[in-house]
């Protein structure tokens, strides 16, 4: 009863297991930094390569595991003692619970512990864990004698994560700028930042890193389609595709440009989804430095150079008093 | 079942039945749905009111389901008695009658009745007044503290309907008496204590955030919003009104992100205790821009005003007279009112009823003329 078209699925469909693949040694010890044991599984195998392992941890690897381990339960351990160490609260009040960055009067110094000094210590910890798993794809990939350009992408990201927790507190003068550790708190600091500076949607920098963000989703939902719908001829074979172009990229170029007059390459594609992504970060970590320390009120800002529109039709608040105005219903 | 050239016919003819299936399946649930919301309405209509220039998308929405107060069922009001010949005023014949002493004998037993239905409907007149050893009720008497509580309570409703007149009498007389708090309860529902610092194992902001309590109405955003803003006279405002203005949050006075949260909680409590949006006072895109208020918010300015007035004239300092079953679980404080404890939920409480229409000696210290 395959009433399902099969490449509408999002299962990989053919499954390869055999004898697992150790991957390539180039020396430099790389094989005794890999971990020894591997297996196989199907339930991965449905999203993936049905191998799992071995993985190479190295020394980036390890410390940015246990100082990433040392900031997750430095956060979970001050919300178990805020729940006074009861695990049945700890599991209730979850998503509310918090570790905050310091009160705003201790500006630079180190606060107390219950005031943010945890605070400092786990973030300390979570930078180590961050810039050693950086370090650990660009050196990964320089031993496989690859571009650099995953390290890249992700340093765009960690561009934003040290502007939020690192660059803008530094700037502002105070540790209390930082993003909150919590699952609604964090969402309160962004709502409160935004509010506090007059509208982050008047910053132009945020509406740059929406349009990558949106544009990313975009393009990526139009290249992964356009793949899978020439797979039949080839497509899938992207690499080969490039330098020998078939009919698989016949098809897809024509597709698009007899669509929007316009198409990208089989390489082009990739860079442009690579950019997208990158920019996303970086233009919102530049709106993200610039306010507070630059700008204090976007939407005044915006006001200044004219786009952001004044309302020219009376509101209608005239009628109000008389009982007919009706907002006063 | 089925006869023989249908069985044959059907086997030499096999077809996927799945697909077609599923698909008249999925289209006819839709039919079906889309007729019935067509037919009988969408079950959960809204209403929306306009409150800004059309395409800002200033409004606000509520269920069209939603009913009227349902406490404006149970007020209980009578006009006033006109002072007959002769008749003497409650201080002349009461003892111990300091507040409504100008009030005619008449009419001080017609408010004395309705405050008994609007406030403590069940527990009667002894209530307030004590029941002597011989088994008369002593009226004079102040020795029980709701007596004493209710003299000052009888002055903070006329010093509100007085004093407070714009807010109370916004858009039309409505006033206040002592059921728009007490609604047939002798301890008001919305009423508020001080609870931060709610968690104990921090100092600072962290201290004060981060629970699921009433105050915050159930965000993790600060819980001492309305006792900074409300009693104490905090700034609410965090805004620069330019567009770079120097400072630190180091600084002292400096609005931070963490004050931003703390008045976030506050109108999140304003919106909910009037069932509106926020966008029923400001044009969200700019919450500081002047321009962009609407009329409640002079309305709602003024609110602010007068709960810190009668927080700390007339509620916090009836602190001692209370037993300690009526304080605070905290500081032991005095309960407090604010926007809820009137409004419940609604814009314009018990939908507007004028509340001083029928009673004069309550809609100002001035002893009314009948």
């Amino acid at each position: 009863m395959s009433f399902w078209p099969e490449y509408q699925n999002i299962f990989t469909q053919v499954q390869v297991q055999g004898a697992p693949e150790m991957g390539v040694d180039f020396g430099e010890d790389m094989r005794g930094e890999r971990t020894k044991g591997t297996r196989f599984s199907t339930l991965i195998g449905l999203i993936g390569n049905a191998q799992l392992g071995p993985i190479y941890l190295g020394y980036y690897g390890v410390i940015s595991l246990v100082t990433g381990t040392l900031w997750l339960n430095i956060i979970g351990f001050n919300m178990l003692a805020q729940v006074d160490w009861s695990i049945p609260e700890f599991i209730r009040q979850l998503f509310w619970l918090s570790l905050d960055p310091p009160s705003p009067e201790y500006g630079l110094t180190m606060p107390p512990l219950q005031d943010g000094g945890w605070y400092i210590i786990a973030s300390f910890f979570l930078l180590v864990s961050v810039l050693t798993w950086w370090a650990r794809t660009y050196s990964l990939a320089q031993m496989h004698k690859m571009g650099k350009h995953v390290a890249w992408a992700f340093a765009s990201a960690i561009w934003l994560f040290l502007v939020l927790g690192l660059f803008r507190p530094i700037l502002m003068g105070s540790w209390s700028e930082a993003v909150p550790y919590g699952i609604f708190p964090h969402l309160d600091w962004t709502t409160a930042f935004s509010i506090r500076y007059g509208n982050l949607y008047y910053n132009p920098f945020h509406c740059f890193s929406i349009v990558f963000l949106y544009g990313s989703v975009l393009l990526f939902a139009m290249h992964g389609a356009t793949i899978l719908a020439v797979t039949r001829y080839g497509g899938d074979r992207e690499l080969e595709q490039i330098y020998d172009r078939g009919t698989a990229t016949e098809r897809a170029a024509l597709f698009w440009r007899w669509t929007m007059g316009f198409n990208a390459t089989m390489e082009g594609i990739h860079r442009w989804a690579w950019w997208f992504a990158v920019l996303t970060p970086i233009t919102g970590g530049i709106g993200i430095l610039l306010t507070g320390t630059v700008v204090d009120n976007w939407f005044i800002w915006a006001q200044e150079h004219h786009f952001a529109p004044t309302y020219l039709e009376p509101y209608g608040y005239e009628s109000y008093g008389d009982g007919t105005y009706m907002g006063g219903e | 079942m089925f006869p023989k050239w249908f069985n044959d016919w059907n086997s030499g003819n096999p077809t996927n039945i799945y697909g077609p299936a599923i698909a008249i399946g999925a289209i006819g649930g839709a039919v079906v749905v889309a007729a019935l919301i067509v037919s009988w309405g969408q079950p959960f209509a809204t209403e929306s009111t306009q409150t800004g220039p059309r395409g800002t998308g200033m409004k606000v929405v509520q269920f069209a389901s939603r009913e009227d107060d349902p406490t404006i069922a149970d007020y209980y009001t009578e006009e006033p008695y006109p002072r007959e010949d002769g008749e003497p005023l409650a201080g002349e014949i009461y003892e111990n009658v300091q507040v409504l002493a100008g009030v005619s004998d008449g009419n001080f037993n017609r408010l004395m009745n309705a405050m008994t239905q609007w406030v403590s409907p069940d527990e009667g007149c002894t209530y307030c007044h004590i029941v002597g050893d011989d088994g008369e009720v002593n009226y004079a008497s102040d020795d029980i503290y709701t007596k004493v509580v209710s003299r000052r309570m009888i002055q903070m409703t006329q010093y509100i309907n007085d004093e407070w007149y714009a807010h109370v009498n916004a858009n039309q007389e409505v006033g206040v008496n002592c059921y728009s708090c007490h609604r047939g309860q002798p301890v008001p529902a919305n009423i508020w204590f001080r609870i931060d610092p709610v968690n104990e194992a921090t100092e600072g902001w962290a201290a004060v955030q981060n629970r699921a309590t009433m105050q915050s109405q159930f965000t993790s955003l600060p819980s001492d919003a309305l006792y900074r803003y409300l009693y104490e006279d905090g700034r609410i405002t965090v805004h620069d009104l330019e567009s770079r203005v120097a400072g630190s949050p180091a600084d002292a006075d400096f609005p931070t992100v963490q004050d931003t949260e703390r008045t976030y909680s506050l109108m999140n409590y304003f919106a909910n205790s009037l069932g509106v949006n926020c966008v029923f006072c400001h044009n969200s895109r700019a919450f500081h821009d002047p321009t962009g208020y609407t009329p409640q918010w002079a309305t709602a300015s003024l609110a602010i005003e007068m709960v810190r007035d009668i927080n700390n004239e007339f509620l916090e300092p009836l602190g001692p007279e209370y037993p300690p079953e009526r304080l605070g679980p905290v500081y032991a404080d005095a309960p407090k009112a604010a926007c809820a404890t009137c409004h419940q939920g609604y814009n314009k409480p018990m939908q507007g009823l004028n509340m001083i229409a029928d009673w004069p000696e309550l809609a100002s210290a001035e002893p009314p003329e009948y």
